[in-house]
């Protein structure tokens, strides 16, 4: 684990004081700005600000709302800050590593973030149709050499490091299962989750078709339309407002130079994730925190089998005993380490790990529908198999 | 919207097939003005309609009576612009079947084909009148823009005496409007769907060009040596910008693979095993598996690369298991 320079600065400096959301549904039947604009507006309502407080604003490079056109909209005048993290779902923490250091430096005050996508009425990921011909898209330059073949979903993709996982630890289709089946089990009693109500058995995840072995379907995560948008905003403002602020209180970027996008397939190992395991040192050093310390885990699930490989790089389990400490139930509800109490991507929603960050608020604050007793520290992570980055918030 | 079945909703238009509806009169006869102003908008210079002298050479016309162009056939029983029939038409609706669909929830309409007749030249002079019947309805159809009945209108161009100078059968497409808009995706063009050709810039042409040269080239640095793929401007070793290839001899081990189901995406059949080949000279390369059951793929296995030309101007470097070789 790698140590950087003086990562203090901004440790602790900036907080979460305002979480809001559009329903996640499948076809929204409004545009991305809408979505975006009513994600922000309740936002900003949450943390009892007006639009006119905002000063800065982060979000994905793929989302595809602009922020001067939200700015304008949501009663905002001006914006000394704004910032685009690239690599999908990689960039579910930049924006919040931004925020933070904005805010520590003194460049701005109040930072929205906010990721708005029709998944599913719109361009599907999982479809294989959807890149340009560019030929200056960085992103058909790095895919060429899998397009040819076929090997253009992002489930086969992870698939290639699911099957090098199982084959070095010994883990099954089973062991991945359990995650879908803990993930299902927390939406199942949530309302705003898509699979509400519609919990699944491990025979049923053993039932599902293959996607791309060894993904079933149940290990891959929905395809969903909403939005998720957030006020981060200094410590010292975040005391005056009503919620519980989540302070940021360790957050890091991370690239490795064995990092491609969506196909890391020339590192030494194809088992771990390299981004968290450089990371993860860096993370909880910033916030002087052990993974003893951590009381929930929104990690990024996508797929079901790349959870396993984040437990161990954020130290939960040793390497390759993640297959154990889930058949344990530590990730399940009641669990000593509850992942995703909202249900994930698996259960919730796709809204490229944004939700599962508003849980992370929330069970700070004490506000979840799955409310895990006691939560002072909360892990989050952005995408894996990109360039990523994790944060650990905590109650302020 | 009607929920009413396809079976049903021809059930109950059927009926209103074969009325025909007329007759629709003319607002005015044949007048030279009129064809001159329609050739002059079309740019149609024909001496034959407005050349008097053109036309006295040609027996079979009358030297002193403008010929109206065979094209103008529908415009002389047109409504006005405010929408009204001339004089003495019907008031009966020739658009029942139309309306009747559109109550069912097939609101788009497409002008699909236009197929004329035409039996003989309209002069100056001449009155027309048509009437129209609805002669066919087809089944329930899918097509790329939607859902929809395929409806086939007969028009019948008369003169003053009552005799057929033109008739047309017009065919539009009655459908139900698609929430989304089907967009660019060619899913209804007959074109044959290629694989996605990869770029081919000035830091990947030297890979397709040698695979189309029937080589596997691995980029090598020339200062430090060292193998790289996928290739890269610059070493990540020696930082060098200098490079060359060797040709591999596409020999290796799988180092991982997956065997794609789902979803099916042309032109690929499916399964789909893809595999991520350890090669001898010690570089990875992801390829397509070919000739092995998916249960019978091992990491591990040793494969073999089979320059294979899978489609016009892309050779790829498919890989079968060794022992097959």
């Amino acid at each position: 684990m790698s140590q950087s320079g003086s990562p203090a600065t901004l440790a602790r400096k900036a907080a979460i004081v305002g979480i809001g959301a559009t329903e996640f549904s499948k076809d929204s039947g409004r545009s991305e700005m809408q979505l975006a604009c009513e994600a922000v507006k309740a936002a900003l309502d949450d943390a009892g600000l007006h639009g006119s407080a905002i000063d800065g604003m982060a979000s994905f490079s793929m989302d595809n709302n602009w922020e001067n056109e939200i700015l304008r909209q949501v009663g905002g005048n001006e914006l000394k800050f704004f910032a685009r993290t690239e690599f999908g779902g990689g960039a579910a923490c930049g924006p919040f590593v931004h925020a933070a250091t904005a805010i520590a430096s003194g460049l701005c005050d109040t930072v929205v973030i906010y990721r708005a996508l029709n998944e599913r009425s719109g361009l599907r990921f999982g479809s294989g149709q959807m890149m340009n011909n560019s030929p200056l898209d960085p992103n058909i330059i790095n895919f060429s050499h899998y397009f040819p073949y076929g090997f253009m979903t992002p489930a086969a993709w992870i698939a290639f490091s699911a099957r090098r996982y199982m084959h070095e630890y010994g883990a099954t289709s089973e062991d991945f299962g359990r995650v879908a089946v803990a993930m299902r089990d927390f939406a199942a009693t949530n309302p705003n989750a898509f699979f509400y109500q519609r919990p699944i058995t491990l025979e049923e995840h053993q039932g599902s078709r293959m996607i791309a072995d060894p993904l079933r379907l149940y290990d891959c995560c929905q395809e969903s339309d909403g939005a998720v948008a957030f006020v981060v905003t200094s410590v010292e403002r975040a005391r005056d407002l009503a919620n519980t602020p989540a302070l940021i209180a360790g957050a890091r970027q991370s690239i490795v130079k064995e990092s491609r996008m969506m196909t890391p397939f020339y590192g030494d190992s194809l088992s771990g994730i390299a981004e968290f395991d450089a990371c993860a040192g860096d993370v909880y050093s910033m916030a002087g925190l052990a993974p003893d310390d951590i009381d929930v885990a929104c990690l990024y699930d996508h797929f079901s089998p790349w959870v396993l490989p984040q437990l161990e790089a954020f130290g939960f389990c040793d390497r390759g005993e993640a297959k154990d400490f889930i058949k344990d139930g530590h990730i399940a509800r009641g669990g000593k380490l509850p992942v995703n109490p909202h249900g994930g991507q698996l259960g919730e929603a796709y809204i490229h790990g944004m939700n599962g960050i508003a849980e992370a608020v929330r069970q700070i604050r004490g506000t979840s529908v799955n409310q895990v007793a006691g939560v002072n520290h909360v892990l989050i992570t952005a995408g894996a198999g990109v360039p990523t980055g994790a944060a650990i918030l905590e109650k302020g | 919207m009607s929920q009413a079945s396809p079976a049903e909703i021809l059930e109950r238009i059927k009926p209103l097939m074969h009325k025909r509806v007329g007759p629709y009169n003319s607002w005015n006869p044949v007048t030279r003005t009129h064809i001159w102003q329609w050739c002059s908008a079309m740019g149609d210079n024909n001496p034959l309609y407005l050349d008097d002298d053109y036309r006295g050479t040609h027996s079979e016309f009358n030297r002193d009576r403008a010929v109206a162009p065979p094209a103008m056939m529908q415009m002389w029983s047109m409504r006005d612009v405010h929408g009204n029939d001339g004089p003495g038409s019907t008031t009966d609706n020739l658009f029942e079947i139309l309306d009747a669909l559109e109550a069912e929830g097939y609101a788009g309409i497409m002008a699909v084909s236009y197929d004329q007749t035409f039996h003989r030249y309209l002069e100056e002079g001449d009155r027309a009148h048509h009437y129209s019947t609805i002669i066919n309805v087809s089944d329930l159809k899918t097509t790329a823009i939607g859902k929809g009945f395929f409806v086939t209108q007969l028009a019948e161009f008369m003169d003053q005496n009552d005799e057929l100078f033109a008739e047309a059968k017009i065919t539009y497409f009655k459908y139900q409007v698609p929430k989304q808009p089907p967009g660019a995706k060619p899913s209804s063009t007959p074109t044959k769907i290629n694989r996605i050709h990869p770029v081919e810039n000035h830091d990947h042409e030297h890979f397709w060009q040698g695979l189309r040269d029937g080589k596997l080239l691995i980029q090598q640095c020339s200062d430090c040596g060292k193998l790289r793929h996928p290739p890269q401007p610059m070493c990540e070793h020696c930082q060098s910008l200098n490079w060359t290839t060797i040709e591999s001899k596409g020999k290796g081990t799988v180092y991982t693979y997956t065997v794609m189901h789902y979803p099916e995406i042309p032109p690929f059949d499916y399964p789909n095993a893809i595999v991520l080949v350890e090669l001898e000279e010690g570089v990875r390369i992801v390829s397509q598996l070919v000739g092995t059951k998916p249960e019978d793929i091992r990491i591990g296995m040793p494969v073999a690369m089979k320059l294979t030309n899978v489609q016009e101007g892309m050779t790829l470097p498919l890989f079968h298991a060794a022992d097959n070789a």
